[in-house]
């Protein structure tokens, strides 16, 4: 299938446009909220929450013995705050540290979730079949009015967002002073905490419980490398969950056997690679670059200033002296020697350099003065 | 009880000890998310070694696995020294990654692999009896309990042999690497030992319910306890009880016996939680509204002490001034009285001598801080406790 095919196709079939559009609001509602959970530190939480929704659901259908979604999702909402207020009492009324409690809760819920959901296998309700869908997701069993929730959530996930936009910024990044202004820390920290609970729960049907962590934190970790502004970090969190979504159900539609959840994974997976390599302040590539830069640089320097010390002890600074005498001093090389030239603080003539007077300036003021470093 | 039944029984048991010992040391070095990132991204490994061995017990596989489980945290390491971003981050990240490439390489050859995604992460331990390690055509007992088995007797021998060098490194990095055993070694036994395990019981309890078999009982048992040795033992013995339990659980409900394990294993750890003696909730929140009346009784007495006249000692001054609810001011004031340590006086309060010197010791405490002075005022009072 080419790719203007797809396109089209997008815009034709159904159950492609629901299932796209579902990711693409997925992934732009999981990398918005997704950002303050790594900013906050929270990453793990995600994964905590997504387990501990599980037995939520199964509860949920034993006692409604239906398979209406909406309730199955309220189930996991109430279990995924169960279990992330009572990771959060763990952490601050036990010494249990944040890590003990998170694993606790997370295989504690799943494994019961597990337990209730074997339960309600062996049940004679001929009605359970595809609950275990919850486990890894099934994006194909999206259909509009999910999607329409979705987009609802989303709505009321950015109306919030953009009403508390100050609290939740100041919360993030000093909580003891927001709490000397006055301000409810407590309510705040709450309303982030159930938006996330509610994305990933909205999630768990098309990525799973498993996966549906990474849906969190990988377009944070992406958007975290190419600014430091956080309403940035949000919008391109938001702009890279979304095509991860959009990529990731491309490429699994047209592959057979491919479920969309991992490859959506994979895809926002790439994005973290290419941001922590490829991005202009914290990327690894442009960091080995400067670094490289630096070195020459200090080289250069180093040079310099070895051939200050000997145009020093001579009353005429520009006095010519040879090549040779440079050898034996580490750090010299030819091409130091021509960048010094190249920079006019140095001159050549056959065998013999000299110090321009620019360069003699430059090197008396190397080590107590800051030269211009936009070189 | 049939054959296969205790056999089951013997099996969880096993997986228990084992993933009970290194989760103690993951607990201790709150390295316990890490658990849960290594038994989801062993997935591919397993993948790979199931497509070369085609058996899902041969060693190769979990060689292959656990080696996984390696990579999996020297990425993490990695990723978190690059600074770019946070260790919980770097976690969240590398192991879904790496499930996700498990998974789907599950399903691009499904048609050819007789393995799949539940299996791995859920397990059956119910079937584990029938699948038997025939040597010389002798039936010696069901595979997974030699794997585990020989697994635990790995363990429990690397535990005696360097529980001093975990002991050190865990409580006091630098001193051990003072001492010269280096942490790092260390840290990546217990890593390896973890994956191993991880591994061996993944096809028994299957890879997330090893990660509760390992971080709960251990959790449990540190609510109890501060030492290790026997935070040790109190770990193995929840995890088998929870074995033992949870597999008769699972009987009577007819469900996975893993989930009744863990289930069985939340249980535990949500008494202890409640009612363990000191650590429990219920014993810190009586602590907390303890310590928090013996705050108001001793700024109460403190007031007292300051205000030699009649007037701002008077019931309905103190009322108003220090501004209690009714309920509050009744305990605090029934304290005092039971420690004999105010007077009434036609509603005038005053302190008795007793009061008095309490509350010059306290002073002196809280400016000089010195532990020995109140050492007699430690048993009637938490305040002065740790």
């Amino acid at each position: 299938m080419d790719i203007t095919e797809y396109i089209k196709l997008v815009f034709t079939d159904y159950t492609l446009r629901t299932i796209t559009l579902g990711t693409a609001i997925l992934g732009a509602v999981t990398g918005m909220l997704g950002s303050f959970a790594v900013l906050r530190k929270q990453s793990l939480l995600g994964d905590a929450i997504s387990h501990a929704a599980l037995p939520g659901i199964a509860i949920a259908f034993l006692i409604t013995g239906a398979k209406d979604s909406n309730v199955l999702l309220l189930g996991a909402l109430v279990s995924g705050l169960i279990g992330t207020f009572w990771i959060k009492g763990i952490i601050s009324k036990t010494h249990l540290k944040s890590d003990t409690a998170l694993g606790l809760i997370l295989s504690l819920f799943f494994g019961f979730g597990m337990l209730l959901l074997t339960f309600i296998q062996k049940q004679p309700n001929a009605n359970q079949a595809g609950l275990d869908k919850y486990l890894f997701g099934q994006a194909a069993t999206l259909v509009e009015s999910d999607v329409w929730l979705m987009a609802i959530v989303t709505g009321a996930c950015l109306f919030v967002l953009l009403l508390f936009w100050k609290e939740f910024k100041i919360l993030l990044f000093d909580a003891d002073y927001t709490k000397t202004l006055g301000f409810n820390t407590k309510f705040i920290d709450v309303l982030i905490t159930t938006f996330i609970v509610l994305a990933i729960v909205l999630g768990l049907q098309t990525v799973g419980v498993v996966l549906m962590s990474a849906m969190l934190l990988a377009p944070a970790a992406a958007a975290r490398q190419w600014t430091n502004s956080l309403s940035v970090m949000v919008f391109l969190a938001a702009i890279f969950g979304a095509f991860s979504g959009v990529f990731g159900t491309a490429i699994s539609a047209s592959q057979n056997n491919l479920s969309t959840g991992p490859v959506i994974v994979l895809v926002a997976g790439i994005f973290v690679l290419v941001s922590f390599i490829f991005s202009p302040n914290r990327g690894l590539l442009f960091k080995q670059l400067r670094f490289i830069k630096n070195r020459r640089d200090l080289e250069l320097q180093k040079t310099l200033s070895f051939m200050f010390h000997i145009a020093e002890t001579h009353e005429n600074i520009s006095h010519p002296h040879t090549i040779k005498i440079l050898n034996n001093f580490q750090g010299f090389t030819k091409g130091t020697l021509q960048k010094l030239v190249e920079k006019n603080y140095v001159k050549l003539d056959g065998t013999m350099w000299s110090l321009t007077d620019e360069g003699f300036k430059t090197a008396s003021n190397l080590y107590n003065q800051q030269t211009s470093n936009n070189e | 009880m049939s054959n296969a039944q205790i056999e089951i029984q013997l099996i969880a048991s096993l997986v228990a000890i084992a993933c009970a010992i290194p989760g103690t040391f993951l607990v201790l070095r709150k390295m316990a998310m890490i658990s849960d990132a290594i038994s989801h991204s062993i997935l591919p490994g397993i993948v790979i070694g199931f497509f070369i061995t085609q058996d899902l017990n041969s060693p190769l596989l979990i060689l292959l696995a656990a080696l996984t489980g390696i990579i999996t945290v020297v990425l993490v390491e990695y990723i978190q020294k690059t600074g770019l971003v946070k260790e919980d981050t770097a976690i969240g990240l590398v192991f879904p990654i790496l499930f996700s490439i498990g998974v789907i390489m599950i399903a691009k050859n499904a048609n050819d692999v007789h393995l799949d995604v539940d299996a791995v992460l859920l397990g059956e331990l119910a079937f584990a009896p029938f699948d038997r390690l025939i040597i010389a055509g002798l039936d010696v007992g069901p595979k997974s309990l030699w794997i585990i088995g020989s697994i635990l007797i790995i363990t429990i021998g690397l535990l005696l042999a360097f529980f001093k060098e975990l002991k050190v490194s865990t409580f006091d990095a630098g001193l051990s690497a003072a001492l010269g055993f280096s942490p790092a070694v260390i840290h990546y036994g217990l890593m390896t030992v973890s994956s191993v395990t991880t591994v061996g019981a993944f096809d028994a309890v299957g890879a997330i319910l090893v990660v509760a078999l390992m971080i709960a009982p251990a959790a449990t048992a540190y609510l109890l306890t501060n030492e290790l040795k026997r935070m040790l033992i109190y770990a193995i013995c929840f995890g088998v009880f929870s074995a033992i339990a949870g597999y008769w659980l699972a009987h009577v409900l007819d469900a996975s016996i893993a989930g009744s394990i863990t289930t069985m294993l939340g249980l535990l750890f949500l008494v202890v939680y409640l009612f363990a003696p000191r650590k429990g909730i219920i014993a810190v929140m009586y602590r907390e509204k303890q310590q928090r009346t013996e705050v108001s009784l001793l700024t109460f007495l403190l007031h007292l002490k300051n205000h030699s006249e009649e007037r701002e000692r008077h019931v309905n001054h103190l009322n108003e001034h220090i501004n209690w609810q009714k309920v509050r001011s009744k305990t605090v004031l029934d304290l005092a009285l039971k420690n004999n340590m105010i007077q009434f006086d036609k509603n005038i309060v005053s302190l008795t001598e007793k009061g008095e010197q309490f509350t010059s010791q306290a002073i002196d405490y809280i400016i000089t801080n010195q532990d020995n002075k109140i050492e007699h005022m430690k048993d009637d009072f938490f305040l002065f406790r740790g």
